[in-house]
């Protein structure tokens, strides 16, 4: 038997204009437990997408090798055969069945037709036993906490007879105690033989529990090694060494007085209304400057925006004051009549209409301003979606073409000039490059450069650093929805950001 | 500047567009080219097309609302009732309150508001989901019918309110209308042409242009030639012709209609661009209770009574209007003349069989298979357009 029990090699994946993966090596020892680690869009997920059989063998260059056979994974149940099983950030559970449902949901022991229930919950309670996870087997998963219900599909996996456990940022939504007793199982599954990649943001966590760590970076293998040989300063610049090169078209300002003043932000969860997403945040921002928020995924940047746009739907409290007045925002139609503006990070999602055609899109916020008695005036319609167009250089065959038809890039600037229409006072941009190529970029870098400087306070959320660095007249830094740090970009760096966004505090 | 891609996928689109509006145009031409020879002439008569529009009317209307409710992506399965039921309020009032009839159809109109309110209100403010609300709205009202009629029939009504339903505009009147109608026709495209060269957009060359306007008028000509061929228009043709001019205004040049096309074609952005989605989905509950209320009333006075199964199962007929006419089942797609040729496809078959002497047993089965029918070309036809 080979040392390795899972080799990838030279894997190689191209989605249309982005090169995720190039030419990656990734080996894990049989027994240990593996920390995967990278910032957002490093290819992590992309190569346990194809590990797990997501994107199946074909649709990308290299091997999986498995104890030494090489496997064209052609499915999900492939790779799950070959003993792989994955645990992802949102949990793959129904929520309204029992655990024992969930755990043999697909694999029902069936006697002459007929579903054994006995066994199935027999079964459940032993390999709960077995983990030592004390839950009631018949209990629905709802009920559950999300330490529990995490638990119940590392128990489905196990029953399953997983080889190689993948857990996907599993900490994420834990507490504490909860993260303890989730490596406390871990430990006791290394015990057991099995074989576990964990990928993670959070360096203490991966310092505390992996044995070794594969760092990647822009969709390449930067470096694999025993933990007992790294520190997280040397992980840290491993993750983020990229060079900067001159992407960012870099102007200087002096931001003007203070127009977005925010004390005291609580957000709390949707769903867990006792969990604070962000934390009392207090900020403000300028006419005139472009504020950057960096943090890792998770960190309560985007449901802070949402609290301030009006659009998030759990409680919020605290105090927004918008030119020293102070705002009662309700609901995403208050804010837009205040002057607030929000790009949203998924523009398919929440930005677009997509079966409308492209002026429609534009004009769509600002109906209001180009009707009367409610009566569109459809020339007035037409002549503004034709200047926005031509001046963000919007590629598209005609103003009637369906925006679905247009590339990411466009549709982000057909978002961008809908919302430019609306004239705001503050704009805020979730991620406003993601999934967009370096050349559409630099075009909006420029537009949102050209927006400052006419006095707009721009306030941009973004995972990736040189974007931060390379726009920002300040940063802000959040970790677990709390403000870790704040920077003027003159005395920012990649480690420093990292630094704070993983935890880290700078005095 | 705007940089022409020659994109494949762009081409096809556009081709595709322009056969899905006249998909059914066309089947409806050729429906009526079967039927015209199968009857040997019969079908094509001036009597026949004017009983096949006043039998489409009421659908029309009640289909007219149901685009604006599907493309926001509900459902209403409460307009027969409602219609039955306002239609039975209005026949109690005139016959056993002895109320005249202006008062009495503007009581069923307010009658339809109301519900509309009841409905919108659950369905807005409440988050019950359209479905369920107007499911509960079919039963309640339903029995609503039987409760104000006693259960008993309820005729006749007044003989002028008979002429809702079963009147003619005359043939001197009907050409008359038809002349307005066309100096509206080009004064309202001459008037577009002199805006759009204000605002320096481009405008189509003269020639097209004219050719256009031969087109449309031409078709006015026919319709009214046949229509006075027979009696004249019929009454309820013309309502229809109104909501269909009115609602297509409603729907692609008002901020309340864009709103309904935005919320439907996706929800969640629609809310972040500012859109007040509970005033707006009220509103289209309001629109439809009016609606349903003004088939109840050409209903009433068609039938010259109030019966307790009036209205039964015309939901059904609506819903399939709509979407044989082209409206996604799927929210934010539709037009309101698409609806109206979906009537008409619908009628045309129930009409043409009939004169065929087809067992009824069958005419039911042939409709159900159409619907399918239509809907599988409308998603087999959007599935190459999408992806």
């Amino acid at each position: 038997m080979s040392e390795y029990i899972l080799e990838m090699r030279n894997i190689t994946k191209i989605f249309p204009g982005v090169k995720a993966l190039d030419n990656v090596n990734f080996r894990v020892k049989r027994g240990e437990i593996h920390a995967l680690c990278g910032e957002n869009g490093a290819g992590k997920s992309t190569l346990m997408k194809i590990l797990s059989g997501v994107y199946p063998y074909g649709t990308y260059e290299g091997d999986i090798v498995i104890d030494g056979k090489i496997m064209p994974f052609r499915n999900i149940k492939d790779s799950e055969r070959a003993g792989i099983s994955i645990i992802y950030q949102e949990l793959a559970l129904v929520k309204n069945m029992t655990v024992g449902e969930n755990i043999f949901l697909g694999e029902e022991p069936v006697k002459n037709g007929i579903i054994d229930w006995m066994k199935v919950y027999s079964d459940t309670r032993a390999v709960l036993k077995e983990l030592g996870i004390d839950v009631d087997p018949y209990a629905k998963v709802m009920n559950l906490g999300i330490g529990h219900q995490q638990m119940v599909e590392i128990a489905k996996a196990i029953s399953k007879k997983a080889k190689i456990l993948i857990l996907d940022e599993p900490t994420s939504a834990l507490t504490e105690s909860e993260v303890d007793q989730l490596f406390n199982i871990l430990q006791d599954l290394k015990k057991k033989g099995v074989t576990c990649i964990f990928i993670s943001h959070k360096l203490n966590e991966v310092f505390r529990i992996a044995d070794s760590i594969t760092v990647l970076r822009d969709g390449k293998t930067i470096h694999t090694g025993y933990v007992k040989n790294l520190t997280k300063d040397k992980v840290i610049s491993l993750m983020v060494g990229r060079e900067l090169t001159d992407r960012f078209p870099r102007v200087e300002r002096c931001p003007g007085e203070v127009v977005l003043e925010v004390r005291n932000l609580t957000v709390y969860d949707a769903e867990m209304p006792w969990k604070k997403i962000v934390d009392n945040v207090s900020f403000s921002a300028r006419k005139g400057e472009l504020l950057g928020f960096a943090g890792l995924m998770g960190a309560g940047r985007t449901e802070m925006a949402l609290a301030i746009f009006g659009a998030y739907p759990g409680r919020v409290t605290g105090e927004i004051y918008l030119s020293g007045r102070k705002l009662n925002i309700k609901s995403p139609e208050d804010a837009i009549k205040n002057g607030i503006a929000y790009v949203s990070e998924d523009r398919k999602r929440y930005g677009l209409i997509p079966v409308l055609d492209v002026q429609e899109n534009i004009v769509l916020p600002n109906l209001g301003r180009i009707s009367r008695w409610s009566v569109i005036n459809n020339n007035e319609k037409i002549k503004y979606a034709q200047e926005y167009v031509k001046e963000l250089r919007i590629k598209t065959p005609g103003l009637t073409q369906k925006v679905l038809n247009l590339s990411g890039g466009n549709q982000q600037k057909v978002v961008l000039a809908k919302w430019l229409m609306s004239d705001p006072k503050v704009l805020i941009l979730d991620e406003p490059t993601r999934g967009i190529d370096v050349g559409a970029k630099y075009e909006i870098y420029n537009i949102m450069n050209e927006l400052v400087q006419k006095g707009v306070c721009v306030i941009m959320i973004s995972s990736e650093l040189p974007e931060i660095l390379g726009m920002s007249d300040r940063i802000m830094v959040l970790h677990e929805g709390k403000i870790s740090g704040e920077f003027y970009y003159q005395d920012a760096d990649q480690e420093k950001i990292m630094y704070c966004a993983t935890g880290g505090r700078y005095s | 500047m705007i940089v022409r891609e020659k994109n494949p996928v762009v081409l096809r689109q556009g081709i595709n567009i322009d056969i899905r509006s006249y998909t059914m145009v066309i089947a409806l031409l050729a429906i009526w080219i079967v039927f015209a020879v199968l009857t040997k002439g019969n079908f094509l008569t001036p009597r026949n097309l004017s009983m096949l529009m006043r039998q489409v009317s009421i659908t029309s209307i009640l289909a007219v609302g149901m685009v604006l409710v599907i493309v926001a992506g509900h459902i209403d399965l409460s307009v027969g009732s409602v219609s039955g039921f306002t239609g039975a309020v209005l026949a109690v009032l005139q016959l056993w309150y002895h109320w005249s009839t202006i008062p009495s159809i503007l009581a069923a109109l307010f009658v339809g508001l109301v519900i509309g309110a009841w409905q919108g209100f659950w369905v807005a403010y409440r988050g019950v989901p359209a479905f369920i609300v107007t499911l509960s709205s079919m039963l309640v009202f339903r029995g609503g019918i039987l409760l104000v009629t006693k259960g008993v029939t309820i005729s006749p009504l007044r003989p002028e309110f008979k002429i809702i339903g079963q009147g003619y505009i005359p043939s001197f009147w009907s050409i008359i209308m038809a002349l307005a109608a066309v100096l509206i026709y080009i004064y309202m495209t001459l008037n577009n042409r002199k805006s759009r060269l204000k605002y320096g957009l481009p405008v189509t060359s003269w020639n097209i242009e004219i050719m256009k306007m031969i087109g449309t008028l031409s078709l006015i000509a026919v319709f009214i030639g046949v229509m006075i061929a027979y009696q004249g228009i019929p009454i309820p043709v013309i309502i229809v012709l109104f909501l269909v001019v009115l609602f297509t205004f409603i729907a692609n040049n008002t901020t309340f209609g864009r709103y309904v096309y935005a919320i439907g074609g996706n929800r969640e952005a629609a809310v972040l661009s500012g859109i007040n989605i509970k005033k707006t989905n009220m509103t289209i509950f309001l629109i439809m209770g009016l609606l349903s209320a003004l088939a109840g009333i050409v209903l009433t006075s068609r039938l010259d009574a109030a019966t307790t199964s009036a209205g039964n199962l015309f939901e059904l007929d609506a819903i399939a209007s709509a979407i044989i006419g082209g409206t996604s089942t799927l929210g934010g797609e539709g037009t309101i003349p698409g609806a109206v040729i979906g009537a008409l496809v619908m009628a045309s078959i129930d009409n043409g069989m009939s004169l065929l002497n087809i067992d009824y047993s069958i005419q039911i089965i042939v409709k159900g298979l159409v619907l399918v029918l239509a809907v599988w070309i409308d998603i087999a036809t959007r599935k190459r357009t999408a992806y």
